[in-house]
């Protein structure tokens, strides 16, 4: 027989106000068992926690109940309350007499009752708990960051700076991401090359970090602290040990009509590319789907000119196989296809650009030089319209996207004030629905672009645009000025929504992290564990988490290495040890375990058995590995034969507490 | 009708939602028949939210509207404000108790804007 303590907490007026603590405390006096049975006004506090102590000193208890707030609360707390007391830890339970009861009940007698109820069902479990021992187990420390755009890029520096081994893999063939097309970066209209080229350099010349580019996470199997990682190194046909990056292939390859993504399609490059001069690695890459010599077997130009012998036709994709600690996402984003939005005139004429392109015609690297040219016939734009929350703020998913893309605001004001700046004949129109610019200095960088830019701000949205006569009627409305509007306008720039990167999903479900309908990783806390994944070792940085501008990247990106630093930095991990746990004698070995467990902590293997008469037999039994397992008991469920067990809440615990509900 | 009841009842009938509306205006610079209404989509969207049934009973902006629902195809937020506009026809009709629209009395509401269109779905609402 257990000797339990009953701890029944006011929680101030939370629990007290709806539930009359001190018959709680009376009633559950005189279940069996329960030796002590109290109340006190906080027992989360440090007197209140010397209560439960001495209680467990002076009436010898084996097991305790708190009728306290949510076991997510405090539960960590008394825990370590009672095994500062020599008691187990696993001998406590709480009944969530707040979330469950006083906080949802009005009542106080209903309350009351149901509190008594709450704490009859956490006893009568404690009468079943054994002891516990969590186990342990090692950390590999090394990490591994997934992107490498501005997010991936300081994650790994901040790892790296720790002293830890970390690798970044990129499916495109260089680092930089997004960051690396921008032009300016706002409200300090700074560079965007000029400070994140330098961040590149410190990456591909420190030592802890290595680069895989061109590649992507092909698996992930393991458990925090012990990833598994398989990546697919892609074919670039060219030997990265020996290209040095002069460029040559470049400009000798006789396919020149390949869409530039770096330039999003504004111009062409070459089927052997470098996409732009300060990559990193500065290694060319043959884009098979255009290289002849690939597709029909005829050129080879490239083979010839490369003095140091690097182009190699014959590459395959390589699988490299790595032992990671921590893994962080950082897979970014991308503006969503206009393809939707015909209203805009998108596809129909080239002088309507999302707002990435136009960031790529202000460029000085860029398809234009730096000039600003209407896509169409090359000639300067005079009068330009912005559209702001294009796919933003959408009712319908089908056709947007239902948040606020965030960073939409800011960089419209960037655009059109570089525009002002650069040509001052040129007219610019910002239809805005609101203009939402929260964060250090932006109001003031906006209020800038409509005071001293001369930025014609219109509150209202527009409706069509129709090209005509090399020209695009705009037709918007002026909300606040009670008229609609009919602009002759020489481009439209428009405001695409931002979506996680399409590699997001699938990655998600490799590394068992959650996701929310929008395809952006879940925080394991909306406020405070904003750059942890709820799967226990998956760290998430960037805007693969949500929409977000290079300073809060960076700083996010910052606070997920900090996490991972703080893992790596252990050399053991404690495992939960409620995990399952197959009784062999009853396992029929059906397998169903195996099938629903979600991280594969079950595995099979064939066992030898005594039998009757000196026999012995073979049987094929389930077997959990308590560091995978994380306790969630789907396959207690599915376990036809009842061999699989949750310790610490096993059946008859569970059975225990919903006799004791309805007795 | 009480103005309260007759804005629930408009809501009702259009089967929209203008709570939907974040205001925008993207209704407003789609409509063809901008200059023939008084009362702009967007506003219209506005006053069935504030209540201001009377005006909008009142107003002849509602009976320019050529329901081409191009505001419905672009809202995006599914506000459909020309719904909105159609409840707001229909229960002036059912206010005055008289279902009928009688054809002597059309060339008296002729204007020389008004397309067919909107006579032609006049007469088909109104003869029922």
């Amino acid at each position: 027989m257990q000797r339990i303590g009953v701890f029944v907490c006011w929680c101030g007026s939370n629990i007290a106000a709806t539930v009359d603590v001190e018959a709680v405390a009376n009633a559950l006096a005189m279940e069996p068992g329960v030796v002590i049975s109290t109340n006190y006004q906080y027992m989360c506090s440090q007197a209140g926690q010397e209560m439960i102590q001495n209680a467990i000193r002076e009436h010898k208890l084996t097991g305790i109940v708190v009728c306290s707030c949510s076991p997510r609360m405090h539960e960590a707390t008394f825990r370590k309350t009672a095994q500062q007391a020599g008691l187990n830890p696993y001998m406590v339970e709480i009944a969530n007499i707040r979330e469950q009861c006083s906080w949802v009940h009005k009542d106080k007698l209903t309350g009351t009752e149901k509190a008594i109820i709450l704490g009859r069902a956490a006893i009568a479990k404690v009468h079943l708990n054994a002891p516990l021992t969590a186990g342990q187990s090692p950390v590999t420390k090394r990490a591994l960051v997934i992107g490498g755009g501005i997010a991936g890029i300081q994650t790994a520096l901040d790892i790296a700076d720790a002293g830890f081994e970390v690798d970044i893999v990129e499916k495109k063939p260089t680092i930089g991401g997004k960051m690396s097309q921008i032009d300016k970066t706002f409200p300090t209209l700074d560079c965007a090359a000029c400070i994140l080229t330098p961040k590149m350099v410190d990456v591909a010349q420190n030592e802890k970090i290595k680069i895989y580019s061109y590649s992507e996470v092909e698996a992930v199997k393991g458990f925090v602290g012990n990833f598994h990682v398989t990546i697919r190194k892609k074919a670039r046909y060219v030997d990265e040990t020996k290209c040095t990056g002069c460029g040559l292939c470049t400009e000798k390859c006789p396919q020149k009509k390949v869409p530039n993504e770096f330039n999003l399609g504004l111009d062409t490059r070459r089927a052997i590319y470098i996409p732009f001069a300060q990559a990193i690695p500065k290694v060319a890459t043959i884009d098979a789907d255009y290289c002849s010599m690939l597709k029909s077997g005829k050129c080879g130009v490239c083979s010839k000119v490369c003095t140091a012998g690097a182009i190699d036709y014959k590459q395959t994709d390589q699988l490299i196989e790595q032992e990671y600690g921590a893994i962080v996402v950082a897979t970014g984003f991308n503006p969503i296809s206009m393809d939707k939005f015909d209203e805009f005139a998108y596809s129909k004429s080239p002088d309507v650009v999302t707002s990435l392109e136009y960031e790529r015609l202000m460029n000085a690297a860029g398809p234009t030089g730096g000039t600003l040219l209407r896509p169409s016939d090359k000639t300067h734009p005079h009068t330009i319209v912005f559209v702001q929350c294009v796919g933003s703020r959408c009712d319908s998913s089908e056709k947007g996207k239902s948040y606020c893309s965030k960073i939409c605001c800011m960089y419209t004001a960037k655009h059109a004030m570089l525009t002002r700046e650069k040509y001052p004949d040129t007219e610019v129109y910002v239809f805005y629905i609101d203009v939402r610019t929260p964060g250090k200095n932006f109001d003031e960088f906006y209020r800038r672009a409509v005071e001293d830019y001369d930025v014609h701000y219109v509150k209202g949205m527009v409706g069509k645009v129709t090209p005509e006569n090399g020209k695009l009627k705009v037709q918007a409305s002026d909300l606040l000025g009670g008229r609609q509007m009919h602009i002759d306008a020489d481009m439209v720039v428009l405001a695409a929504a931002i979506e996680p990167d399409k590699s997001a999903r699938p990655l998600a479900t490799m590394l068992t992290a959650s996701m929310d309908t929008n395809d952006f990783f879940t925080e394991a806390h909306p406020k405070l564990r904003p750059v942890e994944s709820p799967t226990a070792g998956i760290f998430l940085s960037g805007a693969c988490q949500g929409p977000k501008d290079i300073p809060e990247t960076v700083a996010q990106a910052g606070a997920a290495a900090s996490k991972v630093i703080g893992l790596l930095a252990k050399d053991n991990l404690t495992c939960n040890p409620c995990v399952a746990k197959s009784d062999e004698m009853m396992c029929n070995g059906c397998s169903a375990c195996e099938k629903v467990c979600p991280y594969g902590a079950i595995t099979y293997m064939d066992k030898e058995f005594r039998g009757p008469n000196r026999t012995t037999l073979i049987r094929r039994v389930a077997s959990v590995n308590p560091a995978v397992c994380q306790g969630c008991g789907a396959c207690t469920v599915a376990c036809p034969s009842g061999a699989m067990d949750l310790q610490g809440f096993s059946n008859s615990q569970i059975m225990a507490e919903v006799d004791a509900i309805c007795k | 009708m009480e103005t309260k009841n007759l804005t629930q009842e408009v809501i009702r009938i259009s089967g929209a939602n203008p709570k939907k509306c974040m205001k925008c205006g993207k209704c407003t610079a789609t409509c063809p028949a901008f200059d023939q209404m008084d009362i702009h989509p967007h506003q219209f969207v506005d006053m069935v939210i504030n209540g201001r049934l009377e005006e909008l009973l009142n107003s002849r902006g509602i009976y320019n509207c050529l329901s081409c629902f191009a505001c419905m195809e672009r809202c995006p937020r599914s506000v459909e404000p020309a719904r909105l506009i159609e409840a707001v026809r229909m229960a002036v009709v059912r206010q005055k108790e008289n279902n009928h629209l009688k054809p002597d009395a059309i060339p008296a509401l002729l204007d020389d804007e008004l397309p067919q269109q909107a006579i032609t779905s006049a007469l088909r609402k109104y003869m029922k």
